[in-house]
């Protein structure tokens, strides 16, 4: 009778469920204490009302792009500590007891799916918000109240896939769970529920919110703006949200096949009753493989804007750029069998899908030499995103070269699951996606605060990032040639690795001091602003950005710009345009909206539900997510004005405070 | 108020990124299509789809559904002459066919699984049963989406962005009658010759 009382309130969740081993309990005490710092100070210095509605309810884009950059640097920070905690492992082999086999698999599908989904997702996307309305010389972005819903879908999957620190266990089927592990024989308790609910919940919210870039990118740009006269960064952009749209709906089937066969006993995945894994596998990597260029696209196009900037000069190739972006995106939909040439398909299947993958390394090429040539004769300025730029071409370089070798077939016979892979695999998305989201935060920085960031500890900070970097993922290569496989939690000291793993291990140390310069770069910045305060074009930009305030204003532009050229602030800088007389008129804002947080709220409830097997919260959170839509949906009271007064009266203010 | 080029813009916002969003369903029931093609034949033993299917039932759901994607054009079309009367008669008539498709397809789930042909027994039965209940969840969001719809029609004045609202919820139900096509064609009229 308390037993079954017990299961319908509380599902399978037990009290035994929050005992923790040290290392776990003491992270989940840390983010828990923290939390509850913040909530206190909150509540000490009376903010609860500013926080609600100067942020939890912005509509605004560039508050909602801070807001995901926020997040996305606490979740860098997880996932670093994840890090640390393999390569101590690693490098200690044993001879200190750090993590048993269990609690060292859930730290590495951790690593993995935080620092893809909460990082580097939510860079790219905070990266999105802030620039690309902006960039294109409008006011907001198309869908400004799904703009919200989506960065608090992006909320819960993080609330939940950090959970486990705190109720539970997390997956210990990798980051991308194959099955059968995954399934519900073999991985019988919340664990996988746990990836899969994250997951889910924060991809629904990327697939939104690419449908609303695209639509912005397509529909919103200034008068003049040709899709040929875009900024580069913008068609990175189109393109990335673009395949979003193609990739993330298999993600979001997959997922619910996979939750489907533990939550209904089907046999999608198993391997009996006529279930079939390798459908899965082939499923995942057809969104795996493009999400790959979803994150590397953006990152090509801020370095594309980073080297033209400090290189004073027009980007080198502009149309080839397009078509590599455009060829990119095409070709990645062609190649994920070589994620798994080992796993049973023929040779000729092999053969065409290792071609294929050499195909896509060309227009990746190109966009290296334009790089390159970018800089060739121009007055390069070594500030820190050109310092980032220049590291990444060096580890973008060393990291195409291995990924071009691990896709003949042959080859990957002997790299497949090697530390040779893991090297690969994070060369391009550190020195790529990683290092890119570092230029555009140094770059971007001064347009979103009005002030730059501390030039000597960015390069600092970028040398200790290099050197560590190097150190850590080098030996990988050198491990996995060695054949040293991934994921091991220790090894027979014979195998003489474990040199290489501890130099490994100094190298993610390294790192460590970097990510401490950063942060310390930051607290120095914002307490030493009023030195360092710039006016609305610090590096002499080129794109439309830079045209208006820092920040900009909320509706960004008092005036819409009208664009003839390329680089179009760059243009009117150098032929010396007059400025116009401006006429202002009335601009239509969306007013602020609570059903954001409100359905990102009843969202995480449903996750809770689906994973611990409640069934009444997981019936009120759909109910919840239903009525606050219904009840958003049917007003049409959303917007409020800004009459042409109050505008002109906000301007003219502005231009007294930088006299 | 805004002007009517601002108010046209915003317009072509909506229906672009309504139709981005229909065709990312169609890349989500086009996975399902394909794990479904994959898995038709993983019977593990138990029926497949030529003892299980009753045609001449799926061709009645069939006809149902294609009669409410032409009645909910005849009240979009009502719509935009601002006969508010009309509009409410034909979406009421959808909603009532909209409904009886779904319950049929209700029906035919709770007798399979009477049988003992639920969603457990094989691969094959997994992917039937997820791809028919993802195109009736649809279904199921369409009437939800219909029911406010003609709430809000009969308690409010008829507005323009009611009409805008309707056009695009059209295109949502012509789209889930296409996919239907698609699952009564592989489903169950191939799934029956084999």
């Amino acid at each position: 009778m308390f037993e079954s009382i017990k299961e319908l309130i509380f599902g399978r969740l037990e009290v035994s469920d929050f005992i923790h081993e040290p290392i776990m309990a003491g992270a989940g005490i840390a983010m828990v204490g923290a939390l509850v710092l913040v909530l206190i100070g909150l509540t000490v210095f009376k903010k609860w009302g500013w926080l609600w509605k100067n942020w939890l309810t912005a509509l605004d884009p560039k508050k909602i792009g801070i807001m995901y950059i926020i997040v996305s640097i606490i979740m860098l920070l997880r996932g670093l500590a994840d890090a640390i905690l393999l390569r101590a492992q690693q490098a200690s082999n044993g001879s200190v007891e750090l993590l048993n086999a269990d609690h060292f698999q859930q730290i590495f599908s951790a690593h993995g799916s935080i620092m893809i989904f909460f990082v580097a997702m939510g860079i790219i996307f905070g990266i999105f918000n802030l620039i690309i309305p902006t960039q294109i010389g409008a006011r907001d972005v198309a869908f400004p109240f799904l703009n919200s819903v989506s960065f608090w879908l992006f909320a819960a999957g993080m609330i939940l896939i950090n959970a486990p620190l705190v109720v539970g266990e997390f997956s210990a089927a990798g980051w991308l769970a194959y099955p059968p592990l995954s399934g519900l024989e073999y991985s019988p308790g919340v664990g996988v529920d746990y990836w899969i609910w994250s997951l889910q919940i924060a991809g629904i919210g990327s697939l939104l919110s690419g449908i609303n870039f695209f639509v912005t990118i397509l529909k919103m740009r200034a008068p003049g703006m040709t899709l040929m006269k875009m900024p580069i960064f913008v068609w990175s952009a189109l393109t990335s949200t673009g395949l979003i749209m193609f990739a993330f709906p298999i993600l979001t089937a997959t997922l619910g096949l996979l939750s489907l066969d533990r939550l209904l006993g089907m046999h999608f995945f198993t391997s009996d009753m006529g279930g079939n894994p390798m459908m899965y596998i082939n499923l995942i990597w057809a969104w795996g493989h493009p999400e790959v260029y979803i994150l590397v696209l953006p990152a090509f196009g801020i370095f594309s804007e980073v080297v033209a900037t400090f290189s004073g000069k027009k980007l080198f190739g502009y149309k080839s750029m397009v078509i590599a972006l455009l060829a990119i995106a095409f070709l990645s939909f062609t190649v994920w069998l070589h994620h798994f040439f080992t796993m049973g398909a023929g040779a000729d299947v092999n053969t065409f899908f290792g071609i294929m993958t050499m195909i896509i390394a060309i227009p990746t090429g190109v966009k290296v030499f334009n790089w390159i040539f970018t800089m060739y004769r121009g007055r390069v300025r070594f500030t820190t995103p050109m310092l980032w730029f220049m590291g990444f071409i060096v580890t973008f370089t060393l990291g195409g070269l291995t990924g071009v070798l691990m896709s003949i077939p042959p080859a990957d016979f002997q790299f497949h699951n090697s530390l040779f892979l893991v090297a690969h695999f994070h060369t391009m998305i550190v020195g790529g996606v990683l290092f890119g989201a570092f230029a555009g935060f140094a770059y971007w920085f001064p347009k979103f605060t009005g002030f730059t960031l501390n030039e000597t500890l960015g390069k600092i900070a970028f040398w200790n990032w290099i050197i560590g970097f190097l150190l850590a993922f080098v030996p990988l290569y050198i491990l996995g040639l060695m054949g040293a496989t991934r994921r091991l939690d220790h090894y027979d000291p014979s195998m003489g690795w474990q040199g290489l793993f501890v130099v490994a291990g100094v190298g993610v140390a390294i790192i460590c001091v970097g990510v401490g310069f950063q942060l310390l770069q930051l607290f120095v910045s914002i307490i030493m602003r009023n030195q360092n305060r710039v006016g609305n074009d610090p590096w002499d930009g080129r794109t439309l950005e830079w045209a208006t305030t820092s920040p900009p204003p909320e509706y960004n532009f008092a005036v819409i710009p009208t664009v003839t050229t390329q680089d179009a602030f760059w243009e009117s800088k150098k032929n010396k345009d007059e400025p116009v007389t401006p006429i202002y008129k009335d601009i239509w804002l969306p007013k602020r909206s609570g059903a954001g947080i409100i359905i990102g709220g009843f969202a995480l409830a449903f996750g809770i539900a689906v994973i611990w097997h409640i069934w009444w919260l997981l019936i009120v959170g759909l109910i919840g997510v239903v009525v606050t839509l219904i009840i958003r949906l049917t007003n049409d009271d959303t917007e409020e004005v800004l009459t042409a007064a109050e505008i002109a009266k906000h301007e003219l203010l502005k231009k007294g405070h930088s006299l | 108020m805004k002007d009517i080029v601002e108010e046209t813009a915003v317009q072509e916002k909506k229906t672009l990124g309504f139709w981005i969003y229909l065709m990312t369903d169609c890349i989500l029931f086009a996975t399902l299509f394909a794990t479904f093609a994959v898995l038709r034949n993983a019977t593990a033993g138990g029926p497949g789809g030529s003892e299980l299917f009753d045609l001449p039932f799926v061709l009645v759901e069939t006809m149902i559904l294609l009669t409410s994607s032409f009645t909910v054009g005849l009240a979009v079309l009502a719509s935009t002459r601002g006969l508010k009367k009309q509009t409410l008669f034909w979406l009421g008539i959808t909603f009532a066919l909209g409904a009886a498709f779904l319950a049929m397809e209700l029906y035919e789930f709770n007798h399979l699984v009477g049988e003992g042909f639920g969603w457990d027994r094989s691969a094959f039965l997994s992917a039937f049963f997820t791809l028919v209940a993802t195109h009736g969840l649809h279904i199921a969001i369409g009437l939800l989406w219909l029911g406010v719809m003609i709430y809000r029609l009969i308690r409010f004045k008829f507005k323009e962005t009611d009409i805008k609202r309707l056009a695009l919820f059209g295109l949502f139900w012509h789209f889930l009658d296409v996919v239907w096509i698609f699952i009564f064609s592989i489903v169950y009229l191939i799934g029956s010759m084999a």
